[in-house]
């Protein structure tokens, strides 16, 4: 929270480092790409991509699989928002690239491109707080680097593409694994045009202390965004990996529909953090799972601002005795915007724990949906589950929704489930307004404390970042 | 130099008439009470000259040191030096009192401009080891699982680190016991002087016996209906309300 004395203490390069806003990510360069996979998805199209990728057989034969079941799916229209259907698949760019290798260092990178990524603040960040990062520009990453120190350890961080072709034999067991390409229409989608995304090992027993950043940037108008994340943690490993993303407002939809598949092997810790501030245009549609193996950890760590429809549901696959997962998820919905998120957590071996925290807030026409499940088979036991989850609703317009989900068979386990929807009262914003606040600085207050005890799960430098974002939404939501 | 409530009448969105032409000027320096029976209108008063916006105005103005705060919002009223003390004061989850306090303070000051940390500290424990209140307060969230003495004692905390030219104390004696009672009393009373009014809202006199009112006045069916000195409040202690039930009668 920026109220407390320690965040004005930020000096102040880090502070300008973590200076990102809403209305910032609304700009746009002219677009400069060397290759273009045209208009629409056709069996054509995945070769085009191959093509230009190199891709070796493999991967040319997982894509052409994966098409056929995107055609093959229909919609979900049976349980989701029915405005997926307006999103058209036959105007969507699938692959723009100037056909560059991702560079190491930001001189290399086209002037617009890191004009782009210094108005967002990612070289100033790397610089303050960071282990490493790539900065993916429409389709492929323009940026990709690490500390030396770390790769000496035996760290990877590279792009999928350069993670499939040079780290195959550690890349393919685990690619596709964790999420199937089946697993819903749009990890077939994903699967069949994929590119950039990142490539993460860590050796055993190596802990991170700095994070690993990646962020997406849209710049194309009528583009999709399918970026594939593999992040495997080996035996006793930790990392904490964040991502960011933006795009300019433009007038017709963008979609972004990503993969992201970790793996935490016996005893690894994996932390994903997420903070999304996507253009009000842009239909975010991502799958996102991880798989702990004995005690092992993995946290999901997620803050969904923006966007017209996001559908989020991170899980975990708690494989190995004495896993633990965990969803961290805050979600903010203003007027024509969507949120249904949500967390899976599949028990899968004996005393594994699972935690579930979402909250939600809904201005305006915002709506928020909570999707949850939890699967608890009858043949373990000492399995646990807490979920909460609570819904916030600013003005009697907004709404939400909450579908938990808890299937737990046997009794030799403990769950627990809370939900509560509250609202800003009218009472609780004269007391706050009475004692000098404006209405969006009180709403803003009453937001930020209904989310406070989750902002502290995330890396100080991005707590400050969400409350800026949110005292943005909220300025703009009162009249 | 005054608050200065002139002919004011306010009514519920249902058209029901609440204030019925209320009178009072409190000049800077003094101490006024009001007491009346419940349903009298005193607590709408309060919210009405805060800026509710429950209420609507249909006749009058309140005017702060001859400026007319009518048509200003709550925050501007705020800003321009009206306290209220309420008597039952929301909660605020998550929000610490001290952030809360420190955010009211924040939006006194001109864009771009930043409170000193250690500054306001400083200051915040200060009234707090006055008030007698613990440190961990600064930590807790807003008035949530406060007893009823510590949302006063919050309330009055609040007033002193705002420094308003005028404060409004609605009923804020009912629920204390004694000791809490002395120590809200003490932080009113380090407050008072010759450039603060305080306007204070109670059913009892006893009160009035740490806070020593320099006007007393009756308030029934949303006018005020006698004024006196503090003498006024010993007399209604002693005989009730029943006079005005006497008045209505004779009238």
């Amino acid at each position: 929270m920026s109220y407390e004395p320690s965040t004005a203490l930020l000096d102040e390069e880090t502070h300008d480092a973590i200076n990102i806003d809403r209305t910032k990510g609304d700009f746009v360069f002219p677009e400069k790409h060397k290759f273009d996979a045209g208009r629409g998805l056709t069996s054509a199209t995945v070769d085009y991509i191959s093509d230009v990728k190199k891709d070796p057989q493999w991967v040319r034969d997982f894509r052409h699989k994966a098409l056929k079941v995107f055609q093959d799916k229909p919609m979900p229209t049976n349980w989701a928002t029915r405005d997926l259907e307006n999103i058209d698949f036959d105007i969507i760019r699938y692959y723009l690239s100037d056909g560059e290798k991702p560079k190491r260092s930001w001189d290399e990178v086209p002037p617009e491109v890191l004009e782009t990524f210094e108005r967002l603040g990612i070289p100033q960040q790397e610089r303050a707080f960071l282990a490493g990062v790539e900065a993916q520009y429409d389709s492929e990453a323009a940026y990709s680097n690490m500390k030396e120190e770390l790769t000496k350890l035996g760290v990877i961080f590279v792009n999928s593409t350069e993670g499939l072709k040079e780290h195959e034999a550690i890349f393919r067991p685990w690619f596709g694994k964790v999420i199937p390409t089946g697993d819903n229409k749009f990890s077939a989608l994903n699967s069949a045009v994929f590119s950039g995304g990142s490539f993460i090992y860590i050796p055993k027993g190596v802990k991170l202390k700095q994070p690993l950043q990646a962020y997406f940037r849209i710049n194309s108008e009528n583009f999709g965004q399918f970026e594939r994340t593999l992040i495997i943690a080996d035996e006793g490993a930790e990392v904490m990996y964040m991502e960011g993303c933006t795009a300019p407002k433009f007038e017709t939809a963008t979609l972004h529909s990503a993969v992201v598949e970790l793996v935490a092997l016996k005893g690894a810790k994996i932390q994903y953090v997420t903070v999304q501030n996507w253009s009000s245009n842009v239909f975010n549609l991502v799958t996102k799972r991880g798989l702990a193996m004995e005690n092992a950890e993995v946290r999901w760590i997620d803050c969904n601002i923006g966007s017209r429809l996001t559908m989020k549901y991170p899980g975990v696959v708690m494989k190995g005795e004495g896993a633990r997962g965990e969803v961290i998820s805050i979600a903010l919905a203003n007027t024509g915007q969507h949120q249904d998120t949500g967390a899976k957590m599949i028990h899968a071996a004996n005393n594994t724990t699972s935690n579930v925290v979402s909250k939600s807030i809904s201005v305006g026409q915002g709506r928020s949906t909570y999707r949850g499940q939890v699967h608890i088979p009858k043949h373990l036991k000492g399995c646990k589950n807490n979920t909460e989850c609570d819904a916030l609703l600013i003005n009697s317009r907004s709404r939400t929704d909450t579908y938990p989900a808890i299937t737990v068979k046997g009794n030799q386990h403990a769950t627990q489930h809370e939900a509560s929807v509250s609202q800003v009262s009218e009472e609780m914003l004269f007391y706050m307004q009475q004692r000098g606040l404006n209405e969006g600085q009180a709403m803003s207050l009453a937001v930020n404390g209904f989310i406070n005890d989750l902002v502290r799960e995330f890396p100080m430098e991005y707590s400050v970042e969400l409350k800026r974002l949110i005292d943005l939404e909220m300025e703009g939501s009162v009249g | 130099m005054s608050l200065h409530i002139q002919n004011l009448h306010a009514t519920l969105p249902d058209g029901t008439e609440i204030l019925k032409g209320v009178n009072l000027d409190i000049p800077k320096g003094e101490v006024h009470a009001i007491m009346g029976p419940n349903g009298s209108g005193k607590s709408t008063l309060s919210k009405v000259v805060a800026g509710h916006e429950g209420y609507i105005i249909t006749g009058g103005k309140v005017t702060l040191d001859d400026v007319d705060i009518s048509e200003m919002s709550i925050d501007e009223r705020s800003r321009a030096g009206i306290f209220l003390a309420f008597q039952y004061p929301s909660e605020v989850p998550g929000v610490s009192n001290a952030n809360f306090i420190r955010a009211a303070l924040q939006s006194r000051l001109p864009k771009g401009e930043e409170i000193d940390a250690v500054a306001y500290y400083k200051q915040l424990y200060a009234k707090m080891d006055l008030l007698e209140m613990d440190r961990k307060f600064t930590a807790r969230a807003v008035n949530e699982g406060f007893s009823g003495g510590e949302k006063k004692r919050n309330e009055i905390l609040q007033m002193m680190m705002l420094d308003p030219k005028y404060g409004i104390l609605d009923e804020t004696d009912s629920g204390l016991d004694i000791d809490a009672l002395k120590i809200v009393a003490k932080g009113v009373n380090a407050m008072r002087s010759s450039e603060r009014g305080f306007l204070l809202i109670t059913h009892y006199q006893r009160l009035l016996d740490y806070i020593k009112p320099d006007h007393v006045h009756v308030m029934a069916e949303g006018r005020i209906v006698r004024s006196g000195g503090p003498e006024l409040a010993l007399e209604l202690e002693e005989h009730g309300y029943d006079f005005l039930k006497e008045a209505a009668l004779a009238s």
